[in-house]
């Protein structure tokens, strides 16, 4: 052991003990970069477009999205490439970005709610609750009168009954601590896979398994104009909360004591939190399936690049989740084609590598010591 | 502004920690909770700054009950430094210090030229304006409670809050935050475990011991050899401070009494 320092700094010193520790890099300046973000989002719809499995021209593409938004019109020979560009493509890239946009958004709110860095919107255990609805509705073809419906209410509906059973486990007489919400969550978690699991088995059906292994790993496939407005307008309203709900998020990762002493009620914050994230998970799930990974690393990736900050944080994640949806989406289907690729195989693949670069370049404090 | 807590008792998960303690703050003072660990101050002070609520009694700033304002409301009266400053986010100083004007903004929270500009000031007085850009997870000990101080400053209170604000400082920086608080001018309540600071920095002490004031008064009157056995279980002698005068205390192991209670 070194011999104890016998020059110990004045306390007036600008610098502390640690204060040779390399400080977090300076946040990128956010405007510029939440006008960057925008375009490249547009140009990446537009790519979403454009690129898949059958060769639809860029002039093509760009056509037929002019007459699709502006109501023009087409010759008869083009109805294919029209339908595949404004049937298909077209609301399938957007739910892509909806849905990244939203799985990122929710992110953020689970990681303040619960104060953890390992929080994503899969650790409330609300999304493998959804799961157990969708299964239902694929592998025994439950609520089958309400036809193609089916898969997304019975999805949302059992979201819902997730989410009031792990609040009411994890409910305590102090409300809800993040330590027991992530408890409640992890082991619900759990009990909502088995419960899967046994369905597949039980239901010994060859391709429904593989359509619900589909669903479980995420996939965008199912997608048209019918699954847009429901997830677009979950998400749009929680971004909006979220944005309004800026400082009171930063007061609140300060820890609760904190955030009394700052005049927010934490219990109050975090029921109006789990259940914007509740409803959120439920509609992005309903219409795209467990995608992992992108509610934990955006949030963290935007917090490197733009500083802690939930104004900040919430308008860029958003932006980043989405762009990065409609890539992964696009790669999940021209990479193998004409096979799809579930969405859940790529971010985690795009993700990971990405996330542990990122991690280690920069003097990154989440975890409380860089 | 004057804080009168009136028989105040509080429950933690059904136990009663504390048992109707009325204390009074007037306006501009600095008044002391001194007392053994779990004697019942810091449960005391949440009350104050609404992490807890009473179960019975009153906490009343000017004579207005403070839980019938709202949450926002009394934050812009009482600020507070909250022993738990535990926070895994990467915010900067500056991103700290700009929470305390949370209470005074609506909507998103995007600070105007005034509110920086007063959070700016709050960096100044504390002497932390140096620390504006750095994370405030690298920040010492002593840096953290500058800025926090800066924080609560940045609140525009007329009342601070204050629980064991000394803890993890150097004796240094011990000093020089107990006189940044003094030289506030804000109504003060602090627990504070180091007698002898207490002694010097306090107007008014209160000693608490089990959830109840056992004393009260001017340092000089309350830090006794008989009340510091009886509370504290230690042997106090008591030397006048040989150039300012103050009482402060040296102290030695109470003689062992047989089966003598550990005080918790």
């Amino acid at each position: 052991m070194a011999a104890p320092a016998r020059t110990a700094a004045p306390a007036s010193a600008p610098v502390g003990p640690d204060g040779d520790r390399p400080r977090t890099g300076s946040p990128l300046p956010t405007v510029p970069l939440v006008a960057g973000l925008a375009l490249v989002l547009l140009a990446s719809l537009v790519c979403g477009v454009g690129l898949g499995a059958s060769g639809v021209g860029w002039g093509e593409v760009l056509h037929h999205l002019g007459a699709g938004l502006s109501g023009g019109t087409i010759t008869s020979d083009e109805v294919s490439a029209y339908t595949i560009v404004w049937e298909l493509r077209f609301p399938r890239t957007l739910l892509a970005a909806v849905v990244g946009a939203g799985l990122s958004a929710i992110g953020v709110a689970v990681q303040a709610l619960v104060r953890n860095a390992l929080a994503d919107p899969f650790v409330l255990g609300i999304s493998s609750g959804a799961a157990v609805g969708a299964n239902a509705v694929l592998l025994f073809g439950s609520l089958g009168a309400l036809g193609v419906w089916a898969l997304s209410t019975a999805a949302f509906g059992s979201a819902l009954l997730a989410m009031v059973l792990v609040y009411a486990a994890a409910r305590s007489a102090h409300g809800l601590t993040p330590l027991r919400l992530v408890l409640t969550g992890s082991a619900m978690y759990y009990g909502f896979s088995a419960l899967s699991t046994l369905m597949v088995f039980a239901a010994d059906r060859g391709e429904a398994a593989r359509s619900a292994m589909m669903w479980l790993l995420g996939s965008l496939s199912g997608a048209g104009w019918g699954s847009l407005p429901v997830a677009a307008v979950a998400v749009a309203g929680a971004l909006l909360y979220l944005m309004l709900s800026a400082g009171r998020l930063n007061a609140l990762a300060m820890g609760d004591e904190s955030a009394a002493a700052l005049g927010v009620d934490p219990g109050r914050l975090r029921r109006e939190l789990f259940a914007v994230t509740a409803a959120v998970t439920g509609a992005v799930v309903a219409v795209s399936g467990a995608i992992g990974f992108v509610g934990l690393m955006v949030p963290h990736v935007t917090r490197i690049l733009v500083g802690a900050g939930h104004r900040r944080v919430l308008a860029v994640a958003p932006l980043l989740g989405a762009v990065l949806m409609v890539w992964v989406d696009i790669l999940s289907r021209v990479l193998l084609a004409p096979v799809e690729l579930p969405v859940g195989v790529i971010t985690a693949v795009l993700g990971v590598p990405a996330f542990v670069l990122l991690m280690r370049r920069r003097g990154y404090t989440f975890g409380g010591g860089g | 502004m004057r804080v009168d807590i009136d028989a105040v008792s509080v429950d933690v998960a059904g136990a009663r920690l504390v048992h109707d303690i009325t204390l009074r703050a007037d306006s501009g003072r600095v008044v002391g909770l001194v007392g053994p660990n779990g004697s019942g101050k810091s449960t005391l002070l949440r009350c104050a700054y609404r992490a807890l609520r009473p179960a019975a009694g009153t906490v009343r700033l000017d004579g207005t009950d403070l839980h019938t304002m709202g949450v926002r409301e009394g934050a812009r009266h009482l600020a507070a430094l909250p022993q738990e400053s535990a926070t895994e986010f990467g915010f900067t100083a500056a991103e700290v210090v700009a929470m305390g004007r949370l209470p005074h903004q609506r909507g998103s929270g995007r600070p105007s030229a005034a509110d920086l500009r007063v959070c700016e000031e709050a960096l100044d007085r504390t002497g932390a304006a140096h620390l504006a850009g750095r994370a405030f997870l690298s920040l010492s000990g002593g840096e953290k409670q500058r800025v926090l101080i800066a924080r609560a400053l940045a609140q525009e209170p007329r009342v601070l809050v204050l629980d064991e604000p000394t803890n993890h400082l150097d004796i240094a920086q011990q000093l020089e935050l107990l006189a940044l608080v003094r030289d506030s001018g804000l109504t003060v309540l602090t627990a504070l475990h180091d007698l002898n600071l207490a002694a010097v920095h306090c107007d008014e002490l209160y000693v608490i011991s089990g959830g109840r004031i056992v004393a009260s008064g001017a340092p000089h009157d309350v830090l006794g050899p008989e009340l510091l056995a009886e509370v504290f279980g230690v042997r106090a002698h008591r030397v006048p401070h040989p150039e300012t005068g103050v009482v402060q205390l040296l102290f030695d192991r109470l003689p062992a009494r047989t089966d003598a209670p550990t005080t918790s």
